[in-house]
């Protein structure tokens, strides 16, 4: 049975899953070549968990122990003893196949690899991991912590063993696993994307403010976030790449990046995690804190 | 004091009883006309709310700056198809609008206990302009085989909190409506992606025949 999991990339998907992970018993070992961002990942994932306590919804001895559980590194080669590996770093394939062949020299030959990719392709990425069949796709929904969601997809190389194996593991994390074809963006991210996309267009048209959008969509619909209050979670920076990935992917003109997303960057206007995006913030905690 | 609400024909804001809204103007709900913005225009207020349908209120007001008519505005509460109207009130203004008068429709409508989402003048408004895209992406990957109908609507209300599926939304509200909302948008901006997906087009053309 899988006891011990590696997390590849600590930012707010990579943490998040990392709890997820904890709270299931799993030892889980982050890894990021970035100690600033292991750090910030940590004092946000305790705040997280303090607020748990404060709730009543785990208990301090609880919080003590999954904190216990949860081991920042910068070195690669800590990760040589997990047998299940969740990469979730940013939407890059290049960056991840660098990543992933790297794992491949760590690794024990059983170990499964994960990617928490939203719109790449998993047979794509799986072809620069060293185990095409051994890998499959578990896209977590934001914020991880708190979704149960998590949308399932198979490679073309994806072994039966594997997947039943992945399936599993998704399952005793207490998510619940959806199967999804490999498809640009799966279910949730092909509609959500371009979505975000055309409530962009609406500021740069002066159709409405973020404000009123986000009240009309949440009334209207019954919607729990608007999608710039969602939009400031998931980050400028995070959007554009998202979008990048599934225009190149679809070239569909939803799909591409609003120019303002580029400027937001620009000026740092990144979101929550700046402090600013289509809102402003007067903190940093993680969500659900 | 209670606004001066005037109901002619049917009004898909305001089906059954009017909630009492307080405030020195006048709403004109149902069928509008330039004869009944006219007559409003008459009477003493800080403003004039007009129903809107799928039409821009320049459609009612003209396009060029009227100070005789600075004190109208739009309005539409948002209604999926056969659904019965939600508490959202999309209200519309031009650039030439009297500020003033765009408050206090705002707080007439809030006195009725209704939630206000402010926004330009331009075809789909909001709600109208953010969802049928949507909806018409759903229907075309039902027909590309994505998912089935229901794994699509729980991968979404799993995933986004979302209270229904968009499967199950069209299912409930009609896909006729939504082909002619859809078509109305398109006709206006002459977007691809506001075209009536091919379930819509079907609904719409078995509810003709």
């Amino acid at each position: 049975m899988t006891k011990t999991v590696g997390v590849a990339g600590c930012g707010t998907m990579g943490a998040g899953i990392a709890i997820v992970a904890a709270r299931a018993g799993y030892t889980v070992r982050v890894f990021d070549t970035n100690r600033d961002a292991l750090e910030r990942a940590r004092v946000q994932t305790a705040g997280f968990l303090d607020k748990s306590v404060a709730r009543g919804k785990l208990t301090t001895e609880e919080r003590d122990a999954l904190l216990g559980r949860l081991v920042g590194t910068t070195r690669i080669a800590d990760l040589a003893d997990c047998s299940f590996v969740i990469e979730a770093i940013y939407e890059d394939l290049a960056a991840k196949h660098d990543l992933l062949s790297q794992l491949d020299q760590v690794c024990p030959a059983e170990t499964i690899f994960a990617t928490n990719t939203s719109t790449i392709s998993i047979t794509e990425i799986a072809a620069g991991s060293g185990r095409a069949d051994r890998f499959v796709g578990m896209h977590f929904c934001l914020p991880a912590q708190l979704m149960k969601l998590v949308e399932m997809s198979a490679g073309l190389n994806t072994s039966e063993a594997t997947w039943v194996s992945a399936w599993a593991f998704c399952e005793s994390l207490g998510q619940k696993p959806v199967a999804t074809s490999d498809t640009p963006g799966f279910v949730l991210n092909y509609f959500l994307i371009p979505y975000h996309n055309d409530a962009i267009r609406l500021i740069e048209q002066g159709v409405a403010s973020p404000e009123d959008i986000d009240i009309a969509m949440k009334t209207a619909m019954g919607y729990p976030m608007g999608p710039f209050e969602l939009l400031d979670l998931v980050g400028a920076d995070t959007q554009k790449l998202l979008c990048d990935a599934m225009y190149g992917l679809t070239n569909e003109t939803r799909a591409a990046c609003p120019p303002l997303v580029r400027r937001m960057i620009a000026a740092g206007h990144l979101g929550k995690k700046s402090g600013r995006g289509f809102h402003r913030y007067g903190d940093n905690k993680m969500f659900g804190a | 004091m209670p606004a001066h609400v005037v109901v002619t024909g049917a009004s898909r804001s305001f089906p059954g009883d009017v909630p009492v809204m307080h405030g020195r103007g006048v709403i004109l709900a149902g069928e509008v006309t330039s004869d009944g913005i006219a007559a409003a225009a008459q009477l003493e207020g800080d403003f004039i709310a007009i129903e809107l349908g799928n039409e821009c209120l320049a459609h009612h007001i003209g396009l060029d700056t009227n100070a005789n008519l600075s004190c109208v505005v739009g309005f539409a509460r948002f209604r999926l198809g056969t659904a019965e109207p939600g508490n959202l009130i999309e209200l519309v203004s031009t650039d030439w609008t009297d500020k003033n008068a765009l408050a206090a429709a705002k707080a007439a409508f809030q006195s009725g206990g209704f939630i206000i989402a402010c926004c330009a003048d331009r075809p789909g408004r909001i709600v109208n302009r953010l969802i049928r895209p949507y909806l018409n992406a759903v229907l075309r990957r039902l027909d590309d085989g994505l998912a089935t109908a229901a794994d699509m609507d729980k991968t979404l209300m799993m995933g986004l909190g979302y209270p229904e599926g968009p499967n199950a939304l069209l299912d409930r509200t009609g896909l006729a409506d939504h082909y002619e909302v859809s078509a109305a948008l398109q006709a206006a901006l002459g977007d691809a992606d506001f075209a009536p997906a091919r379930r819509a087009q079907i609904a719409w053309h078995r509810d003709m025949a």
